[in-house]
């Protein structure tokens, strides 16, 4: 059993470990298409996700290896999933971008930004309909998402509703290369959030234990009936956008200063202070990080892809298929 | 309440009423919601009085967010939910684009088959009321593009009746649109359950098949009685659903009349009149003995005043000139 603060660290550097090796992959063509790296953010993530319940929701951007990774989703179906081979955990039909897995209640990998932040009202109201309580859903989205319409209306729905939704704003300041400053009037997201009459407050998400807090408290309140609460995680993507990404917005100071502030490093010099972990102790997780890496990439590279003979699959179900029992009850884990 | 007259009839809107009334009953996941649903009774007085009976919980009024409150019925429906969320009328469900075509058609298929959205989306469409540009289109057929997403149409008392329970049978999103010219028809009930697909022969015929949907079928039908006076036997499909389309019915017919005229409140270029016109070709070419002819909406949105938004859309006149112009064998620009 893994000591209650090292988790985070070991978390993080999973997400780490786990990234690096993607854009490795995606340099040798492993992996197509877009490759949103969380590099920089993992404390958000790590802070938050292992406090969540079973039975509990999550929803996330096209920035979600992760959040899929803490939630549960297996290391190889996630890289499966990546390589567009049938093993993964959407099948290989949505690749980075669109990682599901109904047994873990994890609904995505979304790539219309803000488009599922109404969904997770949705799955909300689905808990209090039904008298689930207790239940919470977890909504991740970037800054960028609270320009869009369906920001607004999933806040105003959310509170008017007194929903149980954790709404986790992961403010890495940029959307795509659009500067949080020079897309908004109002830069204080927290302010922005509490007009909608629901608590709401920043926190310095480079350090993993104040995300813990934060997400712990937030989490009682709602799972106590006190409706929906936005955080503002304050971090910082050190990686480029995607791998099209040139850069071209942003100065390499500010990102070396941001990555003085790297979590990983920044928690793990705590815990050695502190006397809880050793130099050891961390290389140790680094090394189980990889050896969970290695094996994930050679169970995404023995995996088969899907024949093109089967090409209109999952397109519509069948009429005698069970409806709407979609994650109501968490499943055995089958992908069916 | 449902009023029953002594004759069995009722209306297109009483039938929808009774049906979302039964689905309330019947099953608990089972809500509805949209704009003014609850004490308004909803735009065309569909859900009137509903919320008396199951509560505001369970028929629900939203805020004026057609992109929020369709996502929440996505949401709701990935929760286990039967969510039958109220649009009020085709042209708003544009603010909801994202989340139909974005969300409720990929999520299927995104999961690789884990996940299903079965909500059903009530929308009414059509022109006739002298509502203009923006209450009064006819956009179903851009939603029968979209892989993962059923349309259907009902156009008869009996099927807007019976068609919503099959909707949420369904285990897919299904789109129900609700021509609002048709919400004061009287007709029969009928009995279900009934089919969500397949096209319906309204009125058997010889001589020359017509394709319509939603508010075209009554016009169809009118149009094939005067034909008729013309010693022409018109056979009237209701398509009834817009995706899938019933290839089949339609092939044996036109194989048997070796003519198709296609009436659709859409607009004619790129429209599904096209779609429609098109599968013919690929099915019955051989057996055709006109080419497919078409009656569809002039290029132009909908106008305000009741002479042109008349010449605009479809009327009885029209479909007869043109049915009879191709079974005539005269070259007609409808």
């Amino acid at each position: 059993m893994i000591d209650e603060r090292v988790r985070p660290l070991a978390d993080m550097i999973r997400i780490r470990v786990f990234e690096e090796r993607c854009a490795e992959l995606y340099g040798q063509s492993k992996i197509r298409g877009f490759l949103h790296l969380y590099i920089g953010e993992e404390a958000v993530a790590a802070g938050i996700i292992p406090q969540l319940d079973a039975d509990d929701a999550i929803l996330a951007t096209y920035r979600e290896h992760g959040h899929a990774l803490l939630r549960g989703v297996q290391a190889g179906r996630i890289m499966a999933e990546m390589y567009g081979k049938a093993a993964g955990c959407s099948g290989g039909r949505g690749g980075s971008m669109h990682l599901f897995d109904a047994a873990t209640r994890f609904y995505g990998g979304n790539a219309i930004v803000g488009g599922h932040l109404p969904l997770a009202t949705g799955l909300a109201l689905a808990d209090k309909l039904s008298g689930r309580r207790g239940r919470v859903t977890a909504c991740f989205f970037g800054e960028g998402a609270v320009a869009e319409g369906e920001f607004h209306e999933a806040m105003n729905l959310a509170a008017l509703w007194e929903l149980p939704v954790l709404f986790c704003c992961e403010n890495n300041t940029y959307a795509m290369g659009t500067s949080l400053a020079t897309s908004e009037s109002q830069t204080d997201l927290a302010l922005k959030a509490s007009s909608y009459q629901m608590p709401a407050w920043a926190i310095d998400a480079m350090d993993v234990e104040a995300t813990q807090r934060g997400a712990a408290k937030a989490l009682a309140t709602i799972r106590g009936g006190g409706g929906p609460v936005f955080l503002e995680l304050r971090t910082y993507r050190f990686r480029a956008h995607s791998m099209f990404d040139p850069e071209l917005y942003r100065g390499k100071d500010e990102v070396e200063e941001w990555k003085s502030r790297d979590p990983i490093e920044a928690y793990g010099r705590r815990l050695i202070a502190e006397g809880v972990i050793t130099n050891d102790g961390i290389d140790e997780l680094w090394q189980a990080a990889g050896d969970e890496v290695d094996e994930a990439v050679d169970y995404a590279e023995s995996a088969a892809f899907e024949p093109v003979e089967t090409l209109t699959r999952h397109v519509t179900g069948d009429v005698t298929d069970e409806v709407g029992g979609n994650g109501a009850v968490p499943s055995s884990g089958a992908v069916r | 309440m449902t009023s029953n007259t002594d004759d069995g009839e009722i209306s297109y809107r009483e039938a929808m009423r009774e049906a979302l009334r039964e689905a309330l009953a019947s099953d608990d996941r089972v809500f509805v919601m949209g704009e003014d649903v609850a004490d308004y009774g909803g735009t065309y007085a569909v859900t009137r009085s509903l919320h008396s009976e199951f509560g505001r919980e369970r028929v629900r009024n939203t805020p004026l967010s057609e992109s929020g409150f369709v996502g929440a019925g996505i949401g709701a429906a990935l929760g286990g939910m039967l969510p039958i969320v109220e649009i009020m009328t085709v042209n708003f469900s544009l603010l909801a684009l994202d989340q139909i075509v974005n969300t409720a058609a990929t999520f299927r298929h995104m999961s690789g088959g884990q996940l299903s959205v079965p909500i059903v989306i009530r929308l009414a469409t059509g022109a006739g009321r002298q509502l203009a540009a923006q209450h009064s289109h006819s956009l179903e057929g851009w939603y029968a593009h979209v892989p993962g997403l059923k349309v259907v149409a009902p156009a008869t008392v009996a099927d807007a009746r019976w068609m919503l329970s099959a909707a949420l049978a369904d285990p897919d999103p299904v789109l129900l649109f609700e021509h609002t010219g048709l919400y004061a028809t009287k007709g029969e009930t009928g009995s279900g359950p009934v089919s969500l697909e397949g096209a319906a022969v309204r009125r058997p015929g010889a001589d020359v098949t017509m394709i319509a949907s939603a508010g075209m079928v009554p016009k169809a039908l009118d149009a094939a009685d005067q034909l008729e006076l013309a010693g022409i036997d018109a056979e009237v499909i209701d398509l009834r659903s817009l995706r899938p389309l019933d290839r089949p019915t339609l092939a044996e017919s036109v194989g048997r009349t070796h003519r198709a005229v296609v009436i659709d409140e859409g607009w004619r270029s790129v429209g599904y009149s096209a779609e429609v016109a098109a599968s013919i070709n690929e099915d019955c070419f051989y057996t055709l003995d006109a080419p497919v002819g078409r009656v569809a909406t002039v290029e132009v949105p909908i106008p305000y005043p009741k002479h042109l938004e008349e010449a605009a859309i479809p009327q009885v006149a029209d479909i007869v000139a043109a049915t009879s112009a191709i079974v005539k064998g005269v070259a007609v620009d409808a």
